[in-house]
């Protein structure tokens, strides 16, 4: 017999009939399944059918679209010469419209009206790829839980690019296209609002973002360690639960002093996922909105502690009077 | 497929390990590290010993000229058309000369500024405007000594480094070139440029922050003073700005961001140290020094001195502090050099139109900016 895992695995599963899975009412599933070995190596084997319905495929035609519009842009920027598309595209960007144009619906295209296009049809790609996802797990009789945390990152997503930008009065606050640019912009955003470490929701959205990964690496190494014992079975074991889960959670007692279910460590994960991106959306939005340096705030709220006086009274020279100056 | 996919992972595995040590720039200890600020808060200056060993020496100020005889009759009497340092001895005269050979034309020597048949005559362009770099070295020695220059002074070798142009000049950035009717437009931004450390931040801020005399403080101060939205608001295209300026800084002393400022809140003057102080002033200075010294001289330079759109060279923080935040090691170059510490004339000296140099000198033209 066979001992299969599923990471660096010696035996690839592959059924002679191709896994079709559960009866479904609708079928618009495309493509006739292969095995893949390399997707083998890291799941499983089998790929496709792949299941396109018309909404699907709405909202790839639109991602296709915004890609394109992006893309093009970058091109243009370094005047169509295609080695330099190449060896700067990291550098490139489709920047959003001047602060001059505000919230008008199409600035000349190339001062940000292709921006605003570029993000009206990735905004549409993505929401149809919601109604995609919650459709497929509703067909499948599932819980929408997957639908619903993807629906807290598109919450962050929207907050950056369209409901901050509206409160702010320009589209010139949103983020730029780019690798590098949006990188930039995010620690010029910091900068220009008085360092985002003392926004309240931006530590909460840190502390779940590594609460997230530690809880990842906590639970996955957790049931690793124990599947000779049948942790792998974990959705069994949390009504039936079996001595893979009596270890597991001894093991967590013992060092931790208590320990969480096999059905409560996956509340755990999905609600430090889903409040990374909620917390973090909601403090973008309150960030020159409603406070607008978040080091001021926090020196007012106590929150900044004051450290000693290293060098001395430091005095700004430009309030200085005309006549010191020189 | 398994062994092929085993090899090419292998080779891909091998080829990235050799790349990270060959190409990631590691530096190794032993390190340098200084603090900065008061414990906790992240304020320290990290360097290698080696570093720092390397930019001592590359900074290393020239040993001065012996001292030469006071008494004698005055250059100005000895030589014709002496506008600047008329008042030394001829002994005291020639020595600066010779030094001054030494700090911007060791190669070329003499000529590279003088006429063969009439050292006197105001031919080349190169003795004019050595006339008004005298002048400004003067200016920059006595009025920014307190502010900014202190005890160690500038020469004409803080900038210039044995090299008739200074290494770390700049000219404006021509907007990206349009080769059709079509126009490409990329914010003056997103372009991989040194000027900016290699960030996507705007590129051209150079000809924004270092050229104007009058350019507000407000020009660069992002932040709000209150917590709360009380104001309008500045937009994050001008904190982009603002980031890439002093990246600019940053390069040009060699200094991280906690040099000046305690980055908790990088706008507050009172936990700032003193540097952010000095530069301040540092920009005050340049930008009087490219106004009223750089800029008149645009005609005085021949066309090929000039830079893509036909600007005169400028000054910068790099110009003279050439990744030091001490320029030649903080060393008191103007101590030897008394005559170059004050005015000794106030009128602004005429600089005339260019001519071509003279044949037979090769100076390396700059690179303009990226």
């Amino acid at each position: 017999m066979a001992y299969y895992q599923n990471f660096f695995t010696q035996v690839q599963v592959r059924p002679l009939e191709p896994e079709m899975g559960v009866p479904v009412a609708v079928n618009d599933r495309v493509g006739k399944p292969f095995n893949s070995y390399l997707f083998g190596l890291i799941g499983n084997s089998q790929v496709g059918p792949i299941y396109i319905g018309y909404i699907a495929a709405l909202s790839m035609v639109c991602g296709l679209i915004a890609f394109e519009i992006i893309g093009l842009n970058m091109w243009a920027s370094v005047n169509w010469d295609p080695v330099q598309f190449v060896r700067q595209l990291p550098w490139l960007a489709l920047e959003p419209p001047l602060p001059k144009y505000g919230l008008r619906i199409l600035p000349p295209l190339n001062e940000g009206g292709w921006w605003l296009i570029a993000g009206f049809f990735l905004t549409t790609s993505i929401l149809l790829w919601w109604i995609h996802l919650y459709r497929r797990a509703r067909a499948l009789k599932i819980g929408a839980h997957v639908p619903w945390a993807f629906a807290s990152a598109i919450w962050l997503y929207l907050v950056l690019g369209f409901i901050r930008p509206i409160m702010m009065g320009s589209w010139s606050e949103a983020v730029p296209f780019g690798l590098f640019p949006h990188l930039d912009w995010t620690a010029a955003f910091s900068l220009r609002y008085g360092n985002l470490f003392y926004n309240p929701f931006h530590m909460l959205s840190i502390t779940f973002l590594y609460g997230s990964v530690l809880l990842f690496a906590m639970h996955g190494g957790t049931i690793l360690a124990c599947s000779r014992y049948g942790a792998d079975r974990e959705i069994d074991q949390i009504v039936d639960r079996g001595t893979a889960t009596e270890r597991a959670a001894l093991f967590w007692r013992w060092t931790m002093g208590f320990n969480a279910t096999m059905e409560s460590i996956h509340r755990w994960a999905w609600w430090f996922a889903v409040l990374t991106t909620l917390t973090g959306g909601i403090g973008i939005l309150l960030t020159g909105t409603v406070v607008d340096n978040w080091y001021l705030w926090a020196v007012k709220h106590g929150v900044a502690p004051s450290y000693p006086q290293v060098y001395g009274p430091i005095v700004d020279p430009a309030h200085l009077s005309p006549v010191v100056r020189p | 497929m398994k062994t092929v996919l085993s090899v090419a992972g292998a080779a891909l595995a091998l080829f990235l390990t050799i790349a990270m040590f060959g190409g990631a720039g590691w530096t190794h200890p032993p390190m340098a590290n200084k603090q900065t600020g008061f414990r906790g808060t992240g304020m320290d200056l990290i360097r290698t010993r080696a570093g720092n060993e390397e930019l001592a020496e590359a900074n290393r100020a020239p040993p001065p000229a012996d001292p030469a005889d006071a008494s004698g009759d005055k250059a100005s009497a000895v030589y014709e058309n002496v506008q600047v340092l008329g008042d030394l001895s001829a002994e005291q005269f020639n020595r600066v000369m010779v030094s001054i050979t030494e700090w911007v034309a060791p190669q070329q020597g003499c000529t590279y500024c003088h006429s063969t048949e009439n050292m006197a005559s105001d031919e080349l362009y190169q003795k004019r405007v050595a006339r008004r770099m005298l002048q400004m070295t003067q200016y920059v020695n006595s009025t920014w000594k307190e502010n900014h220059v202190h005890e160690a002074g500038v020469t004409c070798y803080t900038c210039h480094r044995g090299n008739p142009v200074p290494a770390n000049i700049w000219f404006d950035t021509p907007p990206p070139g349009a080769s059709s009717k079509f126009i490409p437009r990329n914010n003056g931004q997103n372009r991989a440029s040194a000027n900016v450390g290699l960030t996507s931040l705007p590129y051209g801020v150079f000809d924004e922050y270092y050229a104007k005399k009058d350019l507000p403080d407000s020009f660069v101060r992002v932040n709000a003073t209150t917590a709360l939205p009380e104001s309008k608001s500045k937009p994050i295209q001008d904190a982009e700005r603002t980031f890439a300026i002093m990246i600019t800084m940053s390069q040009a002393l060699g200094v991280n961001c906690t040099f000046c400022h305690n980055t908790r809140s990088v706008a507050q003057w009172e936990t700032s140290t003193p540097n952010r102080v000095h530069a301040w002033y540092g920009v005050k200075m340049v930008r009087e020094l490219n106004a009223d010294y750089m800029r008149p001289l645009t005609t005085t330079f021949p066309a090929a001195r000039l830079g893509p759109t036909g600007d005169v060279a400028k000054i910068s923080c790099a110009t003279c502090h050439n990744g030091a935040n001490k320029p030649l090691n903080g060393a008191k170059v103007i101590e030897p050099y008394p005559e170059l510490a004050h005015p000794t004339t106030q009128v602004s000296l005429p600089v005339g139109e260019a001519k071509d140099p003279i044949p037979g000198t090769t100076t390396p033209t700059p690179k303009p900016p990226m």
